[in-house]
């Protein structure tokens, strides 16, 4: 086929100078788009556990992406180094991008070290979605959760990130915590390298 | 009075709810992902997305009939002004151009300015036979089919593929008479 028919001209992603990102849709646009997101991978799974890993393997690649490009945009190309530094970026720069708002709250967990909690009184992906009682836990949330672990481990941060419902008193609604546990990875290596310094 | 019909949809897309145009494309980029992996096949993935798109239309029809004040469009030429004017950019916030009518005014062309759904898009080698964008065909078939009008919908012009716009040709095969709802009282 080579030479056949008019040469086009294909445009390199590369060479677009970056948009500023204020590009809007409707939340509605959205909305379908998720649902669908969700019901097709319905179709290729048989429990919930499965479910919830394909929905965060979706958020994951969302969330490799938007490191990069707001590395690129708001930071000069700096990419964080710090835990804590990293947990603002998401709990500030990343949400307030993604979702228009800074999230409600980012804690360390009292009984573990390497926990944090990301809360969102009603995130996202779960405002137009009800569970079915026989899908029992399943959160949506899994796709946010997704894009935290896909920031936090394209940023060197490998961790393992969940999402829960936690219910309120007094409200209808539970809220969505998003649970972040660190890999330990990175102690192992530090005693390594300590190791190694002793042999030497 | 007779509520009339806006001629565009801007004063809708700036009242409604919003949310960022970068979390739906990596969104859209993450399902097209899943399902090259899932599919292997284009082709599969083409349908697939298409058929997403049309689930989507089918329920998309009733938002826009409700906050549109859209009533019945006289003839296929309104209908595809109102779908290019009115509907894209409800809900996208992009506006289309209707165009290449042919003479008996069944066929024409929506063409994109903008789309939202490519940013940060570029095909691979392997994956050329992919219209990227098939879920918006999906949609807009979906969504007519709901208000009795049978369409078929093709892609003309791809950037993604080197064209110079996003060209979507809408068919109208056969408008479906209605029906009476007999079964209104069950």
């Amino acid at each position: 086929m080579i030479g056949v028919g008019k040469i086009k001209q294909y445009s390199n992603v590369l060479d677009k100078p970056l948009s500023k990102g204020k590009q809007e849709v409707s939340l509605s646009a959205f909305a379908f788009l998720f649902s669908e997101l969700v019901q097709y991978n319905q179709t290729q799974v048989d429990n919930i556990a499965e479910l919830e890993r394909r929905l965060e393997d979706a958020g994951y690649s969302v969330g490799a992406r938007v490191l990069e490009l707001l590395c690129h945009r708001d930071k000069g190309n700096r990419r964080e180094t710090r835990l804590l530094g990293i947990l603002s970026f998401v709990h500030s720069t990343v949400w307030k991008v993604l979702f228009g708002k800074v999230a409600d709250s980012l804690e360390k967990g009292t009984e573990h070290e390497d926990e944090y909690m990301i809360s969102e009184k009603e995130l996202l992906v779960n405002r137009f979605i009800s569970i079915p009682k026989d899908m029992g836990t399943f959160n949506c949330g899994a796709f946010v959760a997704g894009i935290v672990r896909g920031v936090l481990d394209s940023a060197g941060f490998p961790a393992v990130v969940t999402a829960h419902f936690v219910p309120v008193e007094g409200q209808l609604r539970p809220r969505t915590t998003i649970l972040i546990k660190f890999a330990e990875e990175d102690r192992a290596i530090n005693i390594n390298i300590k190791a190694k310094l002793k042999d030497a | 009075m007779p509520a009339v019909a806006p001629r565009s949809g801007e004063a809708i897309f700036a009242s409604a709810e919003r949310v960022n145009a970068e979390l739906f494309t990596l969104t859209y980029g993450a399902i097209v992902r899943q399902l090259i992996t899932d599919l292997e096949e284009v082709d599969e993935v083409n349908k697939q997305l298409d058929q997403m798109g049309y689930n989507i239309g089918v329920r998309l029809i009733d938002e826009f009939l409700a906050k549109s004040n859209v009533s019945r469009c006289v003839d296929f030429k309104e209908t595809a002004e109102v779908i290019a004017k009115v509907g894209f950019k409800m809900f996208l916030g992009v506006s289309a151009t209707v165009t290449n009518w042919d003479a008996e005014g069944t066929t024409c062309s929506l063409v994109l300015e903008d789309n939202p759904l490519v940013d940060f898009v570029e095909l691979p080698d392997t994956c050329q036979g992919l219209h990227y964008c098939n879920v918006l065909n999906g949609v807009v078939r979906g969504a007519l089919e709901m208000v009795s009008m049978k369409t078929e919908v093709t892609w003309i012009r791809d950037m993604l593929r080197g064209d110079d716009a996003y060209e979507l040709q809408v068919k109208l095969l056969k408008q479906i008479p209605e029906e009476y709802p007999y079964k209104d009282d069950e």
